[in-house]
């Protein structure tokens, strides 16, 4: 029963939200899909106009472009894996029956609200680090040697420093579902003299499948684009054994400032992140009906 | 019918838990304790028993003038939340309550600008921020934590509006109460948890932001994620000092986040996990 009135007053409330997104999404879009057939370095003013898509050439055979996209990929593939079976057994974990759950689950939850930069830095330093690191220590009291992980392993490094920010979440959106399970349900099995594996199989699981999608989804959007953790641990090294793509982006475009392939790499970067949204959307919409 | 849970199965998970639970708050703990050592302490070892010294701290703040880069976070992250709700809030709430044909259509556009990558407007945002005298200013970080956090803003406000009857409303009207009255009497006090609620996950994703905090400043509107990123090429001793600062840079928004874990499932899982 909308009347004329209260449907313009509507659109007239939702139009501040609407025009900024869009201009902000749309402007400096727009800009760099110009830039990416251009011809452009800020420090040299002699700018060769329209070049095709030669940008787009240049990224495609410098050697970094696919190993970047590989690390991006690698990176992603194993976040996700480590953080769903561990985000899983975890909430299984924590589901069951015990003393100080609260605090338990305050303790987990608690890598997620470290700032980026904070946790990098911890795990390089404290953690990690050949000579003072705890991992060496360890290595040393069981006669080991200490294992220079950002020389070499850099990319095993930061799969385990962004796994363990993101496992935190995984298991608190889990667990969220898991605790939504009927109770009723679950005795009845119980009683039918369904075992644990056969309940995990047939029952929890099938329940928390829109949250694992939905953790598997959010979790990809920000992963695709970590950057913070590369910068101030490996800085892309050795080499461009750790670079993925938004950080080959960001050398390109702020230190070599070679505008046009930098923002041809954005587009490449845009298109990948399409390709997720749109399972991610098909996934978030369905839910929005129900 | 309750299950009876014998003693043993409680104690086995208890103990299961709790290790693990340890094991990764671990890096967090080790963190802290290390902030309370000098830096020679820092480096001798694998030690969980600190001198308990705060010279660290004092050093931190007097070395590098940690309190500003700390105003700064609190100003940028709260800031932006109360510029984005200030946006948000209307909108959110006319999709609630009056919902037409293109509703969902915008909700789901709004949630695809989230998935933009940021790097793909890395450079033409740093050429509008230079030219505008942008670069390294506080409003300007202010408007862009707001723009990347309004999708989430808007989403999890709509949510929570969308659970509010619109009945009540109605029944109001027809009892006579004035626009004024209704929005202060009965409006107000339900919409308020959920404003709270998403206020508080906005303050603490934007005290986190570590891609344009870093990129769009140098110093003067620079927060704690860029004070921390500094600590990367290290001069000297350093261990102790560093875990002053991150100790100090994590410790407000960890107490904060404790309490917000429910507003966390719903605004990151777009209210499909509740």
């Amino acid at each position: 029963m909308a009347t004329q009135q209260t449907r313009s007053l509507a659109r007239f409330m939702m139009a501040p939200s609407v025009v900024l997104l869009f201009v902000w999404m749309i402007v400096p879009l727009a800009f760099t899909l110009w830039f990416s057939f251009q011809q452009y370095n800020p420090l040299n003013p002699i700018r060769d106009g329209f070049v095709g898509f030669s940008n787009y050439a240049l990224f495609y055979s410098n050697p970094a472009f696919l190993q970047s996209i590989l690390n991006t990929l690698i990176l992603v593939a194993s976040v996700l894996l480590i953080t769903v079976i561990g985000g899983i057994l975890l909430a299984l974990l924590i589901d069951q029956p015990m003393w100080g759950q609260g605090i338990v689950r305050i303790l987990v939850i608690s890598p997620f609200f470290v700032m980026p930069p904070v946790a990098a830095l911890v795990w390089k330093n404290m953690i990690m680090h050949p000579q003072y690191g705890v991992f060496a220590d360890i290595a040393r009291f069981f006669g080991g040697q200490p294992i220079d992980w950002f020389g070499q392993y850099p990319m095993l490094a930061i799969i385990i420093i962004v796994a363990w920010q993101w496992l935190p979440f995984a298991t608190l959106i889990l667990l969220t579902s898991l605790q939504s399970l009927d109770g009723e349900q679950k005795e009845a099995a119980e009683m039918d003299g369904a075992g644990f594996i056969s309940r995990f199989i047939y029952l929890t699981l099938p329940h928390m499948s829109r949250a694992i999608t939905v953790v598997i989804l959010i979790q990809t959007i920000f992963l695709l684009s970590v950057y913070a953790e590369i910068l101030v641990t490996t800085n892309g090294g050795p080499g461009y054994a750790s670079t993925n793509l938004p950080f080959l982006v960001y050398q390109k475009a702020l230190l070599e400032f070679k505008i046009g392939q930098a923002s041809a790499g954005g587009i490449i970067a845009v298109i990948l992140a399409n390709i997720v949204a749109f399972f991610a959307m098909r996934a978030v919409g369905k839910n929005l009906d129900k | 019918m309750a299950r009876a849970v014998s003693t043993q199965h409680k104690t086995i998970a208890t103990a299961a838990a709790w290790i693990v639970a340890l094991l990764i708050f671990f890096p967090i703990l080790y963190t802290i304790i290390t902030s309370f050592k000098s830096e020679q302490e820092a480096i001798q070892g694998f030690n969980l028993f600190p001198s308990g010294t705060t010279e660290s701290y004092t050093a931190v703040e007097a070395q590098s003038g940690y309190f500003k880069f700390f105003l700064n976070s609190v100003f940028l992250s709260v800031g932006s939340t109360i510029l984005a709700l200030l946006v948000a809030i209307p909108a959110a709430w006319s999709m609630a309550f009056s919902p037409g044909k293109w509703t969902k259509d915008i909700l789901m556009w709004m949630l695809s600008t989230k998935m933009m990558p940021a790097v793909a407007v890395l450079f033409p945002i740093y050429l509008i921020f230079r030219d505008t005298g942008l670069l390294d200013s506080r409003i300007g970080l202010m408007i862009m934590l707001m723009l990347i956090n309004l999708p989430i803003v808007v989403w999890m406000l709509y949510t929570y509006f969308r659970e509010i009857p619109g009945e009540i409303l109605e029944a109001a009207r027809m009892d006579g109460a004035s626009l004024w009255n209704e929005i202060v009497y009965v409006l107000t006090p339900m919409a308020v948890p959920g404003i709270a609620s998403t206020m508080l996950l906005n303050i603490i994703l934007a005290w986190n932001e570590a891609f344009w905090t870093i990129r769009l400043t140098t110093t003067e509107a620079a927060p704690l994620t860029a004070f921390i990123s500094s600590f990367s090429s290290p001069q000297g001793l350093f261990w102790a000092k560093l875990s002053a600062a991150s100790t100090l840079a994590i410790a407000p928004i960890l107490i904060m986040g404790w309490f917000s874990q429910k507003q966390l499932v719903r605004g990151l899982t777009f209210g499909a996990v509740k």
